[in-house]
């Protein structure tokens, strides 16, 4: 078990205290010392499905890419068509290697023509920066920003009730995946209509040292609604069923959108990126893996790791497993031979030395929230 | 917090003996370390277990986690309860979320296990 000797090496985010002193039990999440639970993460996970919830994600880092030719760097290093934005607009995106796998999975929004904002995942920051600057032949300027803001995430049917009460601006006119900048409690915030659950909510960015008071507040303001502090564990759980990659997990440096069931983020018709010729390659080819969704349909539960075999051969490993708490299932995400991975097909996972239980690939998302 | 009266594993399981027949459990400290238990995995009626030796496990949300036999012997009575109702481990772990009863084969093992000063010692050491 966790060892809180360690803890002092371990980057903090400005709502360090705040956890504590809610009573959060602390992890080790990819050098950052964030809460996994507060309430307990079943409780968390149905706040976010039915009401709504608050998490910090602050570790996660921001890049901003300013100048004349901003767009052109963000065309070419991010495979999703950024040209087709409008000004406070976002899109899902990524950072490709030439090979055409994952450095990251980001978030581009665009602020103005000459101005881009990514949100980027918090383990790659630092080698995203690096990524982006070493491949900037632009005339452009790329700016390490994480330290510039936190970010809180409510997310939940009530989620725009919640914030509502904390802005003057009219939330009910950003669509999903569109973004205002204004206020929140009177400091300059953005205010993204985007989220890592698959539920509504909003995503803000404000200044590290509102954090805290824009925190409280906003437990406050969701406070009649039932609202819940959230931690990682059902941040993990809810993008799990809504199934949502998480970088190190379903993506990496071995894994193109592709194999990731995520084609709709590669637009060749935009021209030139980083990646281009690799993936047009593997798309007239075609994958020889790809993502599959399954459900276990006996007693056990997968686990990250575990492997999968289809009749006694080994066919992959699990790459996230849980239970899921909204839809009282055990589910899990999986790499499979291309011609193994359709709905209906029969896996077995190892849930123990020489144990099998048995699953079936699955439509996906596991969970669509109704609009 | 912990009762006097119980002895204790390293690994977070509990034993309350009396006469040949021990109640085996998890501690408070494992099931708020583990948070909401989804899955308990108990050993057969009649089967043997070995002190120290995984002897089943308990699931939660976000992790597995081993059941250690505090003592050697024979499986009597498991808690079936537990198969309808995994959560009650984090309700009354120290009660009525008894695990097993074993027949103790050597009542001596006891005496390996920690006390109830011993293992608040071992969680405080463990979490302060």
């Amino acid at each position: 078990m966790e060892s809180a000797g360690a803890t002092a090496t371990l980057e903090q985010t400005p709502l360090h205290a705040a956890h504590l002193a809610l009573g959060a039990k602390m992890v080790d999440f990819g050098g950052w010392h964030m809460p996994v639970e507060y309430s307990g993460i079943i409780d968390e996970h149905l706040a976010v499905r039915t009401r709504v919830g608050l998490f910090d994600v602050s570790h996660m880092g921001e890049i901003e890419i300013r100048g004349p030719q901003a767009l052109e760097l963000v065309e070419y290093v991010t495979p999703n068509a950024a040209s087709q934005l409008r000004d406070n607009q976002a899109q899902y995106s990524a950072l490709l290697y030439p090979q055409g796998a994952f450095v990251d999975d980001i978030l581009v929004h665009r602020v103005a023509a000459d101005h881009y904002f990514l949100c980027v995942n918090a383990s790659n920051q630092r080698k995203d920066h690096a990524w982006i600057a070493a491949n900037n032949r632009f005339d452009a300027e790329v700016q390490y920003a994480s330290e510039k803001y936190a970010q809180l995430a409510v997310q939940g049917p009530q989620a725009a009730a919640t914030v509502r009460k904390l802005t003057a601006t009219d939330l009910g006119s950003i669509a999903y995946y569109w973004f205002a900048r204004g206020e929140v409690l009177g400091t300059p915030a953005i205010l993204a209509h985007t989220g890592y659950t698959g539920e509504d909510g909003f995503e803000l960015y404000v200044p590290p040292e509102e954090a805290e008071r824009i925190w409280n507040a906003v437990l406050e303001a969701g406070a009649e609604f039932g609202i819940r502090p959230c931690g990682l564990g059902a941040r993990n759980t809810l993008r799990l069923e809504a199934k949502m990659a998480l970088y190190g997990h379903e993506i990496d440096a071995s894994v193109t959108p592709f194999e990731a069931g995520l084609g709709r983020i590669v637009k060749f018709e935009k021209g030139d990126f980083i990646g281009r010729d690799a993936l047009r390659q593997q798309k007239e080819q075609g994958v020889r893996r790809r993502l599959a969704g399954f459900e276990m349909r006996g007693r056990g539960i997968a686990r990250d790791g575990y492997l999968v075999s289809i009749g006694g051969e080994p066919a992959g490993f699990v790459t996230s497993g849980s239970p899921a708490p909204f839809l009282k299932k055990n589910i899990g995400l999986c790499y499979l031979p291309a011609d193994r991975a359709a709905v209906g097909q029969s896996i077995s996972i190892e849930v123990r030395k020489d144990q099998l239980a048995e699953a079936e690939v699955v439509r996906t998302p596991f969970y669509s929230r109704q609009r | 917090m912990y009762p006097e009266d119980y002895r204790y594993t390293k690994e977070h399981e509990w034993i309350q003996v009396d006469g040949e027949i021990g109640t085996v459990g998890i501690t408070f400290h494992a099931q708020k370390e583990l948070g909401d238990i989804v899955y308990v995995e108990l050993p057969k009626v009649g089967s043997k277990v070995s002190a120290l030796k995984t002897m089943g496990s308990v699931e939660s949300v976000k992790a597995v986690s081993d059941l250690f036999a505090p003592v050697s012997g024979e499986v009597v009575e498991v808690n079936a309860e537990l198969n309808a109702q995994p959560e009650k481990l984090n309700q009354d772990p120290h009660g009525a979320a008894w695990l097993v009863k074993v027949r103790l084969a050597n009542p001596r093992e006891l005496d390996e296990l920690l006390t109830a000063a011993a293992y608040r010692a071992h969680v405080g050491a463990e979490t302060a």
